[in-house]
Parts: structure tokens; sequence; C-alpha cells
């Protein structure tokens, strides 16, 4: 075993972080790319000029600049609504941003805006004869859409989202910059401590990859069973 | 007293855009009518089909399903919509539609996709929805098919499938869009059998169809719709062997 000088327990608890904050802001990034799909394929003329603004803006900036303004914006736009309500209501009310919130609505709107491409695509892969079927036997919208649409549009969905899955939990080493003790930051602390680069930074990498060598295997089974009934080409 | 018509359509217009696809169609079943609508590409007949389930919404005219007329308004815009999609689905499950490229969900068995809209839909206990599938499927002849997925079988037994979904909603009506257009030559037989066994059984049943022998032998009513009117209508016998209307006669007249 690799000697971690007593780092070892902090680069667990690290580790911990990074997978706590990439579920997080993966569930926060389908919650938004499911919204900002069906507001894309909407009607509504406000919902796609809305979707559309949202994809453009988040799909333009770097990430890490993103994430800085959300940092010390963030910050700085809670003190304002604070000291506006207590100032008009007599309200007091504070709320901290810690970088592990920040982390995650900047992770989770990034990709957000990534999975509504994904899913508005997969959405119109699906077959209109098989929607049509669903309306023509009664199906209320939502039963449509959770028994007919859904499981199609997995199929079609699940290339693009395996992707940005495995993007996002990379994205997740970029919180160390705003000083989330995550599994990156705490290798460069005992890093730059021990002065030891490569036995620290090195271990990480392999979790990283492990990480996602592991999501992979999974992704393949979920494409497994969401293919069920279409028959391959040899 | 006289039974409750299945299905009656009162003078239905559909435009789209600016282009009027249906004049004016109106049609009035018995119950274990066989109503054959004929004509060609762009008359407007399955259009009309799809007015009657909603899947299209006419621009004026009534649709009574069962003594039950459904009911309309008008949205900001100034389209005609219906009043209550609730009443809209309920009327739905008892027109069971079977569709010229058969529709059949990709991702269920043949099995899961007959019990589906019986169970979901009509709230049947799922134990008694997979012995009446299992029924139908004998009925249509595909019984030992019912595990495969729609992909794994031929077009024949996929519109058999089909049917069988429809016939699982033991519907008013049977809506049938031009059900062998989408078929191989050969595989036209077996689901035209399949048809001519219901319309025997008394099903009432509106098909949009190509097979002129099937208009011919298995209808009890013919309507030869033409640029969005019915130019002829009537029994097989004086639709196709005394027609009154010059287009009607045109129309056979490769068939001679």
């Amino acid at each position: 075993m690799i000697d971690l000088k007593g780092y070892g327990p902090a680069l667990l608890d690290g580790a911990v972080v990074t997978i706590e904050l990439a579920l997080l802001s993966l569930a926060l990034s389908l919650t938004l790319g499911l919204i900002g799909a069906s507001a894309k394929l909407s009607r509504s003329r406000v919902a796609i000029g809305i979707a559309t603004t949202y994809t453009t803006l988040i799909r333009g900036v770097p990430d890490l600049v993103m994430m800085l303004l959300f940092y010390y914006g963030g910050q700085v736009a809670v003190n304002n609504l604070s000291d506006y309500l207590y100032d008009a209501y007599g309200v007091d009310f504070f709320f901290q941003f810690d970088p592990f919130i920040a982390g995650v609505l900047t992770i989770g709107l990034i990709f957000g805006a990534y999975m509504a491409e994904t899913f508005r695509g997969a959405f119109l892969a699906v077959d209109s004869g098989q929607i049509e079927a669903a309306r023509a036997y009664g199906f209320s919208r939502w039963r449509t859409f959770h028994r007919i649409i859904l499981p199609q549009m997995l199929r079609h969905a699940l290339p693009g989202l395996g992707n940005n899955w495995q993007v996002l939990l990379k994205t997740t080493a970029l919180v160390s910059i705003i000083g989330l003790t995550d599994m990156v930051r705490v290798a460069e602390e005992a890093a730059k401590a021990e002065r030891m680069p490569f036995h620290f930074f090195i271990p990480v990498a392999f979790v990283y990859l492990s990480l996602t060598a592991i999501s992979e295997l999974f992704i393949k089974w979920l494409t497994k069973r969401a293919n069920v009934g279409v028959v391959q080409g040899s | 007293m006289a039974e409750t018509a299945p299905l009656i359509c009162r003078d239905i217009h559909k435009t789209f855009d600016q282009l009027e696809v249906l004049k004016g169609i109106s049609l009035e079943t018995k119950k274990g009518d066989v109503v054959s609508l004929i004509g060609s590409s762009g008359s407007g007949k399955s259009t009309f089909l799809r007015c009657i389930n909603m899947l299209e919404t006419p621009t004026s005219g009534d649709i009574i399903v069962h003594g039950d007329p459904i009911r309309f308004t008008t949205n900001r815009k100034g389209e005609r919509i219906p009043a209550d999609n609730k009443q809209v689905e309920l009327i739905r499950a008892r027109l069971s539609m079977v569709f010229q490229s058969f529709n059949l969900w990709s991702h269920m068995t043949v099995l899961e996709n007959i019990i589906e809209a019986p169970v979901h839909v009509l709230k049947v206990p799922k134990k008694e929805a997979i012995e009446r599938a299992e029924a139908y499927l004998n009925k249509v002849g595909i019984y030992e098919r019912k595990d495969y997925y729609p992909a794994q079988m031929s077009g024949g037994q996929q519109q058999r499938a089909a049917i069988a979904r429809a016939l699982a909603m033991e519907p008013e009506v049977m809506l049938f869009d031009e059900p062998t257009s989408a078929l191989d030559p050969e595989l036209v037989g077996e689901v035209l059998r399949v048809m001519q066994n219901l319309a025997e059984e008394g099903r009432t049943m509106i098909v949009v169809t190509h097979e002129m022998s099937f208009a011919r032998d298995v209808s009890s009513q013919v309507l030869f719709l033409h640029q969005g009117v019915i130019e002829e209508q009537g029994t097989p016998d004086k639709v196709f062997d005394n027609p009154d209307s010059e287009r009607m006669r045109q129309f056979l007249a490769p068939n001679f």
C-alpha cells in the first residue's frame, strides 16, 4: 500500500464530498434538463425564449467563470436581499452561501443546459405514431409521457446522458478552487505540505478513473434495459 | 324501441390553415354496421376517421358516441377545441383505432401492449386483462407470439396484434385506418380474414381502405369520398354496381 502520510482519512472524506457533489448536481441537472427540453418543445414563445437564453448563455461561458460568479456573486446577491428584507420588512434573514451549495448550483445549472439538449433530441427521436397510439387509446398527457415517451426517449438519451455524467463528475474537481474540501483540495494541500505531488495526485486520478469506469458499466446495463424490444443490426 | 346508434357524425367540416379538407360529412351507424370509406388519396377519408376519435378536432360538426355528444368550446385564438379533455379520453377509449403502420408500442411485448390501456385507462384488474388479452390473441391467431416484441414479428402479425389490442378495449366502434396498406401483398390476406371474422361477429367497424373486394364483400355501407364530400353512399351493391356519380364510375374503372 502507498503510505498516505496520515492524509488517508481526509482523502477518503474528500472522495465522499466529490461523490455527493456529483450526484446532487446530476439530480439538479436532470431536472433542469427535462424542464428545459419541455420548454423548448412547447408551443409557448415565452418558454422557448427563456429556455433558449438559458442554454445559449450557459453553454457559452466557461465553467470556472460561472462558478466564481455564483460563489462570490451569489453571496453578494444573498446579502443584498437580506439587507433589503431587513430594511423594508424587518425580516432578519441570512444565508451563508457555502462552496458546496455554490458547487451544486453551478454544476447543476451548467449540465442542465447540456441535458436539455440531449433530452430534446431524444424526445424528437420518438416516433410520432407511438404517441398518437397512446392518445387514441385514451391516455392522459401525463400517462402518455411516463408510459410511452419516457421509456422510449431514454434509449435515445442514454448515450448522451452517460457522456454528460462523466464530464460532470470530472467538473466537480473545479469546486476545490472555491475552497470546498473535496478530494482534489485535500490532495493539493497534502502535496504542497509534503512536496510530493505524484504521491497524492495519482491516487486521486485513480479514484476518478474507478468512478467513471463503474459508471460506464452501469450505463451499459441501463442501455441494455432501455433497448429491450429493439432489433439490433448485426 | 330503437337501439342507441353507436356513432353519429353530423356535418363534419375540417379546415387546415386555408385548405378545407372535409366539407360536411355525415354518417349514421347501427350496431353491427361495417362502413367502408373509399376514395383516392387526398379525398379526406383518413382525416374524417381521425376526426371521429378527435385525433383531429373538426372545425365544425357534431360527433355523438352512443348518445354522448362530444362537447366543444373555443380558445382565445378562436379555434374550436374540446371542452373537456377527460371526456375526449373516455370517448377515445370506446373507439379503438387500428393504424396503417400498426403503432404497437415498441418497448412492450405483445401482451403488454394489449393489457396497457385496459389496465391503465379502463382500470380492468390485471389478471382479468391478461385473460382477455390471451383470448383475443387466440382469436387473431398469434397467441404463441404473446411474449414477442413488435420488432420481432412480421407486418401481418403486428397488425393482428394491433387488432387484438383494439379488441381488448371492447369498444363501441372499431376504427381502421388503411390497415393493410403498409403490408406486403402476401400478408394482406391474413389481416383481412381477421377483419372479416370481426364483421361477421357483428362488431361495428369503420374502415378506411383501398381493398375494393373487402369493401364490396364485407361492408354493410360504403361511402365514396371525393375532395371532402360524399360523392356516393349506400349498400355495396348500389355503390359498386349501380353508382349515380360519374366520379365513382371513373374511380372503379381501373379495377375492371
